[in-house]
């Protein structure tokens, strides 16, 4: 059985991202190349994600990994193993008790608190890549606070639809300056990007780190006379029946009945623990 | 009365080949400077140089800013430079394509330079994109289509609708009837006027068309091989010509 | 230059209580001070080099002199191409004098800078050609607009202006709304002549503006040019009809003396 260094990467990769971190958290928003490692899963999977956790790691550390907020899906169980067997670190499903939380596009309703580190998954971490496909212009743009073209987007949203029809990945101005994408998270989870842990964007593909300290102010880009909304579906969760939760939609049979449930697995049971019953769950505890 | 444009001894060489060479004039609110030249004389060049498109070898681009008066833009940091192409300073291209989003629809093609000067009222800025459509003549029905779906004309117009939105007080303009029908220059000509005398703009204009100076330009330069050959008001330039190449381009003139 | 707004008295430029603009105005424009002339030319010379003719080079002007004092209309008579009709251009800065003098309301044009000879034109000095030159598709009434346009005039009563006069030069009305450039040789001098005296130019160079005019509107024309006087320009013109020049003009001066080769 070969021996891993702890969380997988050498010391000096870590120093590597740790300084990355450090200047992310310097300026906040700004999007800090890095040197991706190659980790033993593909790009696409979380590699960014998975190499700031490893860099900000420690053995006292708990670790929490969700995918879409919860915490038994195939990639949040993968990558909690991984960090298992390559760190022995103590993990957990309870918000509240871990201290690093690894999350792929969503925030925990439970609040975070200080001391605590959550790892964001990024996929594209350009906000401007879709409107202007050059990096060389793009990298102009934030330089010079030039985010004209972030407002035609949303702009052109509402002449099409009638409203900003983004729903996630809302793009956000953090400190009064940069413009930043939030990772795909709805966007009834931007409001809680004001909180008091540490936040850490990684993007492996994209080479990428960006960071926010605590209690950084976090605008979502919008208009005056069509102010930003953190809308979510207009139903309780089925299983707790939590009224003001991000709701997943499950189809639970062949014709098609559905059934609205917190997509954070952890505050959905943690709530039924303390006897909320939602009108899917009325007959007792699962 | 201060000029609002000095451009004293601009240079740009290609390795031997001559650019434009030591170009210099004064421009005053209000006036319309025409360029002419046949292709390789080097107007374009001089155009891309005083616009801040190209780098010249040597020279000066005295520009009177609105806060700090008089200031070479060739020294400018790149950040100036942009805000002053986004609100002083307006550049219409000869193909549409060049200065317009194609993705984007009409309305955000024009409210584009308002967002990036901080508009924030998606109401506001609707409504003087709706604006401008009209001064340009085109239908306010359009505000939501996208430029591809436009006529050469109309892309033409919606360009100087784009760019005049934020009230620059310097157009420069490179060929911007070139490749259009008559009856269309006809139009856009009059509308350009029509525009300079009521927003007070001072223009330069870069093209090969004699006509069109005469309609649009106060004064004319006539460039050969880079170099400015002759300079004055422009019905005195095309009346009474005095350098050999000026009598020669207004005789070869075809007359309708 | 000085900076004169003429607040008091009625400007003589455009007629009204006050300037709409303050600028860098000529001496002797504001009719509180009187000057002696207002158009002063002396030791004007002309040559055209042909530099595509094998360089040839035609003197065609030396050493002219010429003074028109303000309500003075004077004559240019001379033979066909004796050049009263390049003097006349001199004058406007539409051709370049090879060498001499020629002030308009205190601007020495061959000297002057461009945009002090554009604004000469466009406050002080008018110009009625023998060929209506416009931009393509305006409507007539914006042509004859134009001249007030260009001095900052609110539309609708530049266009009123620009209405009294084609109707005084029996343009129909049914006209007003169509380009000129399709209309009759004499309907479109009417129209050149209406946008030269729309706007009331201290100082007017007329080139035969009774040209293909019948007798009736010919005579409209003399009464626009006296009333001229009445109000102080200083006018010069060419006449071939000598009834309309014997009418109109104070005295004639034969351009033939300053043409070398041409008895004087």
């Amino acid at each position: 059985m070969t021996d891993y260094n702890f969380a997988y990467l050498d010391e000096q990769t870590k120093r590597m991202i740790r300084r990355a971190i450090l200047k992310g958290l310097a300026i906040p928003g700004y999007q800090v190349p890095f040197a991706s490692r190659e980790m033993p899963m593909p790009y696409g999977w979380g590699t960014g994600g998975v190499q700031v956790s490893a860099a900000v790691l420690t053995p006292e550390d708990t670790l929490k990994v969700i995918d879409q907020g919860a915490d038994d899906t195939t990639n949040a169980v993968s990558i909690r193993r991984f960090f298992e067997r390559t760190a022995q670190v103590a993990v957990t499903t309870v918000t509240a008790e871990a201290t690093v939380i690894q999350t792929r596009h969503r925030i925990p309703e439970e609040q975070m608190r200080e001391g605590q580190i959550l790892v964001y998954q990024v996929p594209i971490p350009e906000p401007l890549r879709f409107l202007e496909p050059r990096e060389t212009e793009t990298r102009k743009m934030h330089a010079l606070e030039e985010y004209g073209l972030m407002h035609v987007k949303l702009y052109e949203d509402i002449s099409r639809h009638g409203h900003i029809a983004t729903a996630y990945a809302y793009p956000v101005k953090v400190a009064d300056r940069y413009v930043m994408d939030p990772s795909p998270i709805p966007k009834f989870d931007n409001p809680k990007m004001d909180m008091a842990a540490i936040q850490l964007f990684g993007a492996g593909r994209e080479q990428r780190i960006y960071a926010l300290p605590p209690h950084t102010p976090v605008v979502s880009l919008d208009f005056e006379d069509y102010p930003f909304t953190a809308s979510k579906a207009d139903h309780p969760c089925g299983l707790c029946d939590a009224q003001d939760s991000y709701l997943d939609e499950v189809i639970v049979d062949d014709a098609g009945a559905r059934m609205f449930v917190c997509s954070d697995t952890d505050y959905c049971t943690g709530r039924q623990v303390e006897g909320y019953r939602g009108t899917n769950n009325k007959e007792g505890a699962a | 009365m201060t000029p609002l444009l000095q451009i004293k001894g601009l240079t740009k060489t290609y390795g031997r080949h001559i650019g434009c060479a030591d170009v210099a004039f004064e421009l005053f609110p209000g006036e319309v400077m025409g360029i002419v030249g046949e292709s390789g004389s080097g107007k374009s060049t001089l155009l891309n140089c005083m616009a801040g498109h190209l780098a010249p070898d040597s020279g000066q681009v005295i520009f009177d800013t609105r806060g700090a008066g008089p200031r070479d833009t060739l020294t400018m940091s790149e950040p100036e430079r942009r805000m002053l192409s986004r609100t002083d300073w307006a550049f219409v291209h000869q193909h549409a394509r060049d200065g317009l989003r194609m993705g984007v629809s009409a309305g955000g093609n024009v409210g584009e330079r308002l967002m990036a000067v901080g508009a924030r009222h998606y109401g506001d800025i609707r409504a003087t994109a709706i604006d401008w459509l009209d001064r340009v003549e085109i239908r306010a029905d359009r505000v939501d289509d996208r430029p591809t779906t436009f006529s050469g004309g109309m892309q033409q117009r919606l360009q100087i609708a784009r760019n005049l939105v934020t009230g620059p007080r310097l157009v420069f303009m490179d060929e911007p009837t070139g490749g259009l029908d008559v009856s269309v220059q006809a139009r856009l000509l009059d509308l350009l006027r029509g525009l300079v005398r009521d927003m007070g703009l001072s223009a330069v204009i870069v093209t090969h068309d004699l006509a069109v100076v005469r309609l649009l330009a106060d004064r004319l330069m006539v460039m050969k091989d880079g170099n400015v050959v002759e300079t004055g008001l422009t019905d005195q330039v095309l009346d009474d010509p005095q350098h050999g190449y000026t009598q020669l381009l207004v005789s070869s003139v075809l007359q309708v | 230059m000085v900076i004169r707004n003429c607040w008091s008295v009625p400007c003589c430029r455009c007629d009204r209580g006050r300037c709409p603009r303050a600028y860098a105005a000529p001496r002797g424009i504001c009719n509180q001070k009187k000057m002696d002339a207002m158009i002063e030319i002396s030791e004007l010379s002309k040559t055209f080099t042909l530099h595509n003719q094998g360089g040839a080079v035609i003197e065609v002007m030396r050493d002219a002199a010429l003074s028109v004092a303000p309500g003075e209309c004077v004559g240019l008579v001379g033979a066909s191409g004796a050049g009263k009709s390049t003097l006349m251009r001199m004058i406007y800065g539409n051709y370049l004098a090879a060498s001499g003098q020629i002030m308009v309301g205190g601007v020495d044009v061959p000297r002057a800078a461009p945009r002090e000879v554009l604004a000469l034109r466009r406050e002080t000095l008018g110009y009625v050609s023998q060929f209506l030159r416009v931009v393509p598709r305006v409507p007539t009434l914006d042509v004859v607009a134009g001249p007030l346009l260009a001095l900052g005039m609110a539309e609708a009563e530049a266009k009123v202006r620009a209405a009294s006069l084609l109707a005084q030069l029996n343009i129909p009305r049914t006209l007003w709304s169509l380009s000129p450039t399709t209309f009759s040789g004499g309907e479109q001098q009417r129209v050149n002549i209406a946008r030269g005296f729309v706007h009331g130019y201290p100082a007017l160079l007329l080139d035969e503006p009774t040209a293909s005019l019948d007798a009736h509107n010919r005579s409209v024309v003399l009464d626009l040019i006296e009333a001229a006087k009445a109000r102080g320009a200083a006018i010069i013109g060419i006449f071939h009809d000598t009834d309309a020049r014997n009418r109109v003009c104070d005295r004639t001066i034969d351009v033939a003396q300053f043409t070398p080769g041409m008895g004087a």
